[in-house]
């Protein structure tokens, strides 16, 4: 169990930093729809599992949460990028581009030298 | 960084937090509530809405689930789940858990208080600089084993060895010390003055004695004990360079000693001075009135150190054949110099603490046992509702290690009490000689003792219903009521420990016998004096005003005479060197005139006593006469022989008007008037040794020992006695008074006794009642498991008379198993501590069977009880409830 939820959770912790960059603070709701819309709903996400994932983020002190109101005027938990996550969000889209640009090589047809 | 931050933020998480709850719940809500907004806006139903928001998120519980995971840590939190289930399952079982605790808390107390003596006697280090390089240094006479030193000796032994780094001398003294409110009494002693270097100890204030600075020639000087300090001048530090008069010589206060500093063999001491070697006794070298303490050369062993000084005694003895013939050496570890007496006493105790604090852990392993008997239900359900086998084994760890945390916290306390009360048992003057128990206490080492035992203890507590647990046929325990295979292999498994119980018991049973019956031997020791009404008293006369033979003679005349005119006074004497049941004193050489004498030095105590001194102390004349007034220096010398002495130097000759003399020249001859039938002047435990008692008319002296003999109480005379010797001269000081049955009672020898007596006494009686217990908890429980079997068995007609049979027989074996072991181990025991019995074997017979019969009476009492109850058992009763 423990490695498949790692990479979830890890990939998913990238998602998520990356949604709240971009869109600016927003709730849990919004980002679960957003990360859907984002993968062009190739992506089915149990919306339950985002929240330790923002929890972990919290503990982490990458992202902090505050009570507002959304567009709908319904009172929501607003979580916002702190600066420690800005720095996190870099190093793990490098970290990630570099793992994919590797893998990418592995799994690309074989241009075989000799 | 961010997973320390992470794992705080988690461990945080452990402590329940409503708000965080309610806040989570309300995230939840609002996720759900803007899902469904966005859901009816694209149409759906209201219900269709909720269920598809619901479905999307996956559950509102798994999700809550999936965010406590995350928010705290899972071992942690079972762990205090399992903590508080444990405290919970405890508190609803106060029976068991208090029986357990205060079982447990019995014997961790009880060892741990015992171990805190054993740790300040033995196993501190001394207060000295590197104490294991440090030896006592003895001679060495037929008579004692661990004899003085000479001024002459030591000076010569010091010079001579090769073996020591540095050799010191030290005498235990008494001081008049000179006060505004009159003379006092002042302990003391006489140091040579590289002592304290030869320990390693610095001053605490002031300077150390300066090389050469104890000869007779240089001005005398004095260092404060810490304790004098404080007590007699306040802690000033102006003390320094006053002058203080001690035996009437001004002496000027150069230091004050360290606070933790303690030098138990003349300990109580106050005032601690140079040797000033002169006169007297100081430079005779047959006069021996010092012990050495030396240091040890690096890389030397106590052997050599041996052999070396040995070899000088040797030298010395062929040198001055006068003085030092006989004179042999000795050489120990300081530490057993010092602790060397109550060392077997300790051990016996740590022996017999241990034992108890065994029997106690086997006591509440047998408690777990039937619990865990009891909780098989309890377990099948948990495992049957899901409860890993982790996780179940965690839950009795738990348990266990609550258990005996409780025990150990409680026992701690047990011991704090019982160490105050058995320091406060200790009389005044053993503990003055035993300074080392003064900072006993919870030391760190102490502490460790008992987490050792905690942490044994719970590993014993938790394995034991593991184990019993996880044997087959547990998972069965839902299906049926509890019997078959399970049943019989604890009986078993409990039947052994309650041999093992009995067996302890037994020999905690038999020591305390034994220590009992030597302790009552001792105080039934033949004294050769009676001493009921009996008080005594210790002077120290000034030598400035009763150094003189007249002087002395007149002051004892003087202070008799008033004494038995005080009323209910019935006869009053005077002893020098020691009152009966001491130490022996200062000895003498002598010789039987008119037979060949070739040197050799017979060697006896000496006591000068006045005429009315054997009939005061209810003393018994077996041939000839008493002394009289009249036998004074004008007269020809006389002397008594007690019937030790009688019987060593003249088995088949009549003493009376034999004549010895000491090894003067020429002699001069003292004629046996009198054998008196042996006092016991040294102490209770030891042999009597040849005795010789000369007239105090003819040899004075101004240290004196008063003995009264009074119809009234003791206690009572002493004022008016103090009173009258205040009236003679007030610059005579009383070191000592009490009556002659305390100084019987309170002697080192009587206390060692007593003491171990009591203690292990209390612990047998302890283990009487668990070992008992435990055997009438194995029995009850069989009969339980059997109820249904009896049940029948009296359906089928079976007489009360044979269920007793079957409940007492299974009983009996297990007492007799428990006697026999017990018998077997106790002589051993008993034989290992043969060294603290007085005038009793360690195979006694009957104490062995008395103890064997106390025991097993007992026993049979305890499981005649369960007996009763099955015998009464109603068939259909019985029958019915399965």
């Amino acid at each position: 169990v423990g490695d498949k939820t790692d990479v979830w959770q890890g990939t998913l912790a990238l998602m998520v930093l990356k949604t709240i960059e971009t869109i600016g603070p927003l709730h849990g709701y919004g980002i679960a729809r957003r990360i859907e819309q984002t993968s062009g709903d190739r992506l089915s996400l149990n919306y339950g599992t985002l929240y330790p994932s923002l929890l972990k983020l919290e503990q982490e002190g990458s992202i902090t949460s505050e009570w507002g109101l959304s567009e709908n005027n319904r009172r929501a938990k607003f979580y916002k990028l702190t600066r420690a996550g800005r720095k996190q969000l870099e190093r793990e889209a490098h970290n990630w581009e570099e793992t994919t640009s590797i893998l990418a090589r592995f799994l690309a047809p074989s241009e075989d030298p000799a | 960084m961010r997973a320390l931050r992470a794992g705080l933020r988690r461990l945080a998480g452990l402590f329940p937090d409503h708000r965080r709850e309610r806040e989570l719940e309300a995230e939840i809500e609002s996720h759900l509530q803007m899902h469904v907004d966005d859901n009816l806006r694209s149409g759906m139903t209201p219900e269709q809405a909720r269920r598809d928001a619901l479905l999307k998120l996956g559950g509102v519980e798994p999700t809550k689930e999936a965010w406590r995971e995350r928010s705290t840590v899972p071992f942690l939190e079972h762990l205090l789940q399992d903590g508080r289930y444990a405290l919970r399952q405890l508190r609803q079982h106060v029976g068991f858990t208090a029986t357990a605790v205060l079982t447990l808390a019995l014997g961790t107390g009880a060892s741990v208080a015992i171990f805190a003596f054993v740790d300040a006697a033995l196993l501190k280090p001394l207060p000295y600089h590197d104490p294991s390089r440090l030896v006592g240094v003895f001679e060495t006479v037929e008579l004692f084993p661990q004899s003085n030193l000479s001024y002459p000796d030591y000076l010569d032994w010091k010079r001579m060895n090769t073996t020591l780094a540095s050799l010191d001398a030290f005498g235990q003294t008494g001081y008049r010390l000179a006060t505004d409110a009159g003379a006092q009494p002042a302990s003391g002693a006489r140091v040579s003055d590289g002592f304290f270097r030869t320990l390693g100890v610095k001053p605490a204030l002031g300077r150390d004695f300066r090389e050469g600075e104890d000869l007779a020639t240089e001005p005398r000087t004095v260092m404060l004990s810490y304790g004098a300090w404080q007590a007699r001048y306040g802690g000033s530090p102006d003390i320094l360079g006053k002058t203080v008069v001690l035996n009437g010589d001004p002496t000027v206060v150069i230091g004050v000693l360290p606070r933790e500093f303690h030098f138990a063999p003349v300990e109580p001491a106050e005032f601690w001075t140079t040797l000033h070697a002169e006169g007297g006794c100081d430079l005779r070298r047959s006069c021996h009135g010092l012990y050495g303490v030396g240091r040890l050369k690096d890389g030397v062993a106590i052997e050599a150190a041996l052999a070396d000084v040995k070899s000088i005694a040797q030298r010395l003895e062929a040198q001055y054949p006068d003085s030092n013939r006989g004179q042999g050496a000795a050489v120990f570890p300081l530490a057993d110099v010092i602790v060397g007496n109550v060392r077997p006493t300790l051990m016996v105790l740590l022996g017999g603490a241990a034992l108890l604090l065994l029997i106690a852990s086997v006591n509440v392993m047998g408690l777990l046992l039937v619990r865990s008997e009891s909780r098989k239900r309890e377990v099948a359900v948990r495992s049957a509702m899901g409860a890993s086998s982790a996780r179940l084994i965690a839950q009795f760890v738990t348990e266990g290690v609550v258990l005996s945390l409780a025990g150990g916290a409680l026992g701690l306390v047990a011991a704090l009490w019982a160490m105050r009360l058995l320091t406060r048992l200790i009389p005044a003057n053993m503990l003055g000689a035993m300074p080392f128990l003064q900072d006993l206490g919870l030391n760190p080492r102490v502490l460790s003792f008992a987490g050792v035992i905690v942490v044994f203890a719970a590993l014993l507590f938790s394995v034991t219903p593991v184990l019993r647990l996880s044997s087959p046929g547990i998972r069965d325990g839902l299906a049926e009521g509890s019997r078959g295979s399970a049943g019989t292999l604890w009986r078993r498994l409990g039947s052994r420990l309650v041999v093992l119980e009995l067996a302890m018991a037994m020999v905690l049973l038999v020591c305390a016998g034994l220590l009992g019956k030597s302790l009552y031997r001792l105080l039934q020791v033949d004294l050769g004096l009676r001493p009921e009404g009996l008080v005594t008293l210790q002077l120290a006369a000034p030598s400035s005003d009763y150094g003189k033979d007249e002087q002395a003679i007149a002051l004892v005349r003087d202070l008799e005479s008033r004494v038995r005119d005080l009323p209910g006074v019935q006869s009053v004497g005077v002893v020098v060197n020691g009152l009966p049941v001491g130490g022996n004193g200062n000895t003498t050489w002598f010789r039987v005139l008119g037979r060949p004498w070739h040197g050799e030095h017979n060697e006896s105590p000496e006591r000068d006593v006045s005429p009315t001194y054997f009939e005061t102390l209810g003393a018994t004349l077996s041939e000839g006469r008493y002394f009289t007034e009249a036998d004074d220096l004008s007269k020809p010398r006389v002397a008594i022989i007690n019937r030790a002495m009688a019987r060593r130097y003249f088995p088949d000759e009549e003493p009376l008007g034999k004549q010895l003399s000491y090894l003067s020249d020429p002699p001069v001859p003292m004629e046996i008037v009198g054998v008196v039938e042996d006092v016991r002047e040294g102490p209770l435990d030891a042999p009597i040794p040849p005795v010789l008692y000369v007239p105090f008319n003819q040899s004075t002296g101004n240290y004196l020992g008063v003995i009264i003999r009074t119809a009234q109480s003791g206690a009572a005379l002493l004022p008016a006695v103090s009173e009258t010797v205040r009236r003679i001269h007030p610059d005579i000081v009383i070191v000592a008074a009490q009556t002659m049955s305390e100084r019987i009672d309170l002697s080192p020898a009587a206390y060692l006794h007593r003491s171990s007596a009591w203690l292990v006494g209390g612990f047998a009686g302890l283990a009487l009642v668990l070992g008992v217990v435990g055997l009438y908890g194995v029995i009850a429980y069989s009969v339980g498991q059997r109820t249904r079997e009896i049940g029948v068995r009296i359906a089928l007609g079976a007489q009360p008379r044979s269920v007793y049979e079957l409940v007492l027989g299974e009983a009996g074996w297990l007492i007799a198993f428990g006697t026999l072991t017990g018998l077997a181990l106790s002589v051993a025991a008993a034989t290992a501590m043969s060294g603290l019995l007085f005038g009793v074997r360690s195979w006694d017979v009957p104490t062995l069977v008395g103890v064997a019969l106390v025991l097993g009476s007992a026993s049979l009492l305890a499981s005649y009880l369960p007996a009763r109850r099955a015998a009464s058992v109603d068939p259909v009763e019985a029958l019915r409830t399965e």
